[in-house]
């Protein structure tokens, strides 16, 4: 019995003219072709999400073609489970494992500044890495400015870290980690765009695609019933929680940007009463935040072992762990108010915080920005004719 | 170790089976002979059912009535069916769907590369395997016990009834049993026998591939039928076989291994000769022939021709094509005597009627067909001339054998023509009573899910009475 890769190249080695952009068949690009022709061949899973959609309109996989793919997948295993040819089948066709291990390689290969896409490779480290560096650094401030952590409470979080400081550190760090996930989105763009019809975004495709990425659309299984963890039975709670954690940062996103106006227009400086908008959103997000990390915790460490990149699991849990560790720090940082230990709990929370912004672009985080672009590339690709014209059947 | 009703086998019919039975309040035990990741027998590489309906139904689209659906079978058949039991599985097939659902199985509408069947066949969310890991969630829910690895070899009859089935050296009893552990496709030897030698000295069984399961070994429907003189129907040659690449996997290579093209080439055997019409009717429709067809080959091999126009209007092959520029240099890479290929290409491509070049359509029958050569190429039929051009070596490819037991619209395993009272009989090995030859698209899945709930309800009722019985003899 010959196994299919070799048959793949022998016939790729025999064909002449061959495109120079085709992933060698050892490469994780490689892979996810060579999986994406047993599929294409197959399409039972043409039900279960855009990739398989996707798929249908291409008869060969160049690069580009599986970046945005790989992309595309959101790793829900209902692929994998439906596979007539998943291990111990001798195609071994895993589909979600090769689009995650592609898709942690396109986050490094478009990193900007492009030096700096190796960290992904660590990120276990880095994250470990930019937390105690983070913590130190306020910590030390912290001892530096007051000459100790503890002692009387302090009436304002200014008074622990001056309000010019705060700003001095922290926006420099997030604008640049804004500015690094922009020029790596850039990138990615500028190479899907040509092999998914190359046509502009329309207002009908972007409202689809956000659409789909404010519901987390292809969680649903296809028939709105879920997607796999740990089995082949569905779940909703990958998809719940995914939506408490990501609502949940949105909330806290949105209770710093309303302290920030409210700082800036209002004169009006933290901490803020429960009753005040930047802390009731500060509150609910931190509250959903802890509750879907927690959840995907749990799930990531229940997940079926045949289920994404092995080597990516450190960068999913470190970042659920830093952003659990953000909302928690920040609920603590809230029921230390007036107590002697504020002063520890701000350095700790501010150093999370610190540690979360500066590993951004470099870590799990930027899942969300390519997956956004690849479903807005495929809410415009889906709109042109089909150029695989199959016929009768 | 004792049960209510023993469903042998793991597949779409024993699971309807064992679902019908504990539904019914039976204890089930099921032996399924795969290990868990391979369960599911052929079941695990279909894809939809045919469903018959007289409205749209959910992903079902127009009509499909009962006499189109009979008819149909009837022209795949050539009438080698029995027409009470075809027509016990279509109107079946029409109410099966909500028990599907709620068991766990999934619809979809079918989406690319399967349009034709939109109105015939009701697709399952994820193919077969998706379905089959449905029931088998749902029976465990059910409290079925389920074992893997657990093949039987033979079973004990006491005056037609069931009384035990063997595992190895275990002996399980129950007071009902459902057989629905497949045919015999895997079972090489058997194969071999069934098809003999031919006129040129091959055996021509050893050249074929398995679409399905390695577990189909017959080795049950032997037993009962050489042993135990069970009531046998079919002719053991007869199977859905269809034309598949030459390099799949001996088994369980499933869909992605048919060779979407052969309406659009041109088919040579060893001899570098046509033999058959490639352009007779869509190739759904055409589909189920070309196994037999290549099987009468010599060396039970074929090649599928194409040249670069008709790239992308077919299903992508899994395996790439041989490709060559030429096609003196295709006919070398193909290993085809370089002389003979030109010649009945060149015949081939002078046969294609230029006017006719036009009109070429490949989603209809566009009636482009060629002039003076036998045999005709009826539909699209377009001279194979524009380079680089592709060759796919054809195998047959058997997906399921049509040798089963005979029974009756109560599913009941007959010896000498008697009903057993506690022995059943569900899929494969009984669908040769509704299928003596040929195949349509999903009709499989249609006499499985039919037969398998018939025998799992009679299986279920049968243990009751014996259980009465028991009572009866207790209280006595």
């Amino acid at each position: 019995m010959r196994s299919l890769d070799p048959l793949i190249e022998e016939a790729r080695a025999l064909a002449d003219g061959q495109p120079v952009s085709s992933p060698s068949a050892h490469s994780a690009e490689g892979e996810v072709a060579r999986v994406l022709q047993i599929c294409n061949a197959c399409r039972y899973c043409e039900g279960f999400c855009a990739v398989f959609p996707a798929m249908t309109r291409r008869l060969e996989f160049h690069r580009a073609d599986v970046h945005y793919l790989a992309n595309l997948c959101h790793n829900c295993g209902a692929c994998l489970h439906a596979c007539q040819y998943a291990p111990p089948h001798e195609f071994q066709v895993n589909v979600p494992r090769a689009m995650a291990e592609v898709r942690g390689r396109t986050y490094a290969e478009y990193a900007w500044p492009a030096p700096l896409g190796r960290l992904y490779q660590r990120n276990g480290l880095t994250l470990s890495v930019a937390l105690a560096a983070a913590l130190a650094l306020f910590l030390i401030l912290a001892v530096a400015l007051r000459g100790s952590l503890a002692g009387t409470p302090a009436g304002s979080f200014y008074d622990i870290f001056p309000h010019h400081l705060l700003v001095g550190l922290f926006a420099p760090v997030f604008g640049f980690a804004a500015l690094a996930l922009a020029m790596g989105l850039r990138r990615f763009w500028r190479d899907v765009t040509p092999v998914t019809s190359g046509q502009p975004v329309s207002a009908p495709a972007s409202a689809e695609a956000a659409g789909h990425v404010l519901t987390l659309t292809y969680l649903d299984g296809g028939h709105g019933e879920g997607c796999h963890n740990e089995d082949d039975a569905w779940t909703l709670a990958r998809r719940r929680l995914h939506h408490l954690t990501f609502y949940g940062f949105l909330l806290c996103f949105a209770a710093t940007g309303v302290g920030t106006l409210a700082h800036y227009l209002l004169g009006w400086a933290a901490p803020y009463p429960l009753a005040s908008l930047p802390k009731l959103l500060g509150v609910a997000g931190g509250v959903s935040l802890l509750i879907g990390t927690t959840g995907l915790g749990w799930l990531n460490l229940r997940r079926h072992p045949l289920h994404g990149a092995p080597a990516q699991r450190p960068m999913d849990r470190g970042f659920i762990a830093l952003l659990f560790l953000t909302s928690a720090s920040g609920l603590a940082l809230w029921l230390a108010a007036g107590s002697a230990a504020l002063p520890l709990w701000l350095c700790l929370h501010l150093g999370c915080v610190m540690a979360l912004f500066a590993t951004l672009p470099y870590g799990k985080f930027a899942h969300g920005i390519y997956r956004t672009a690849a479903l807005l590339r495929h809410a415009v690709e889906k709109r042109q004719p089909n150029p695989v014209g199959l016929g009768a059947d | 170790m004792g049960t209510d009703v023993l469903v042998i086998g793991g597949g779409n019919a024993a699971l309807c089976a064992a679902l019908m039975a504990a539904e019914a309040g039976a204890s089930v035990l099921l032996l399924e002979a795969a290990p868990r990741e391979l369960r599911g027998g052929n079941s695990a590489h279909t894809r939809n059912l045919r469903c018959m309906h007289d409205a749209p139904q959910d992903v079902l689209v127009d009509a499909y009535p009962e006499e189109e659906y009979w008819q149909d079978l009837l022209k795949v058949t050539g009438g080698r069916t029995s027409e009470p039991l075809a027509r016990l599985v279509i109107r079946a097939s029409s109410t099966c769907r909500g028990w599907m659902q709620r068991h766990g199985v999934r619809f979809q509408p079918p989406l690319s590369g399967a349009l034709h069947v939109a109105r015939t066949n009701a697709f399952f969310m994820g193919g077969g395997k998706a379905l089959v890991n449905a029931y088998f969630r749902s029976a465990e829910r059910l409290g079925v016990r389920i074992r893997y690895q657990a093949p039987v070899q033979r079973i004990e009859l006491q005056d037609g009834r069931f009384v035990a089935a063997w595992v190895g050296d275990e002996r399980i009893t129950a007071k009902a049993c459902v057989l629905a552990a497949g045919g015999f496709e895997s079972n090489r030897e058997w194969l071999r026998e069934a098809w003999g030698r031919n006129e040129r000295g091959e055996w021509p069984a050893d050249n074929f591939l398995i679409r399905g399961t390695r577990f189909n070994q017959g080795t049950l429907l032997r037993h009962l039928i050489e042993e135990h003189r069970a009531d046998a129907i079919g002719d053991p040659t007869q199977a859905h076989m269809v034309a598949i690449d030459a390099r799949a996997p001996l088994y369980d290579g499933g869909i992605c291994t048919r060779i979407d093209c052969v309406s659009l080439s041109v088919v040579v055997n060893r001899e570098a000769r046509r033999f058959y019409d490639e352009g007779e009717d869509f190739w759904p429709k055409r589909y189920a022939i070309w196994g037999r067809l290549v099987a009468q080959q010599p060396g039970q091999t074929a090649w599928s021709v194409i040249d670069a126009k008709a790239v992308g209007r077919f299903m992508p092959p899994v395996f790439p094509g041989v490709v060559a520029h030429s096609l003196p240099e295709l006919a070398r890479r193909l290993g085809l005597d370089e002389t003979a290929f030109m010649q009945t290409l060149n015949d081939y491509n002078r046969a294609c009627r230029r006017d006719h070049a036009g009109h070429f359509d490949h989603t209809v029958l566009d009636d482009c067909r060629t002039e003076g050569l036998a045999p005709v190429k009826s539909h699209w039929a377009r001279p194979i001339d524009t380079a680089p051009f592709y060759g796919y070596a054809l195998r047959p490819g058997v997906t399921f054998t049509y040798l089963g037991l005979r029974t009756d619209e109560t599913a009941a395993v007959r010896f000498g023509g008697q009903p057993s009272a506690n022995l059943f009989v569900a899929g494969e090995m009984m669908a040769g009573n509704v299928l003596g030859q040929g195949y349509t698209a999903g009709v499989g899945m249609s006499i499985g899910t039919a037969f398998g709930r018939i025998a799992g309800t009679r299986a279920a009722a049968a243990a009751a009475a014996a259980r009465g019985r028991e009572v009866q003899h207790a209280l006595a």
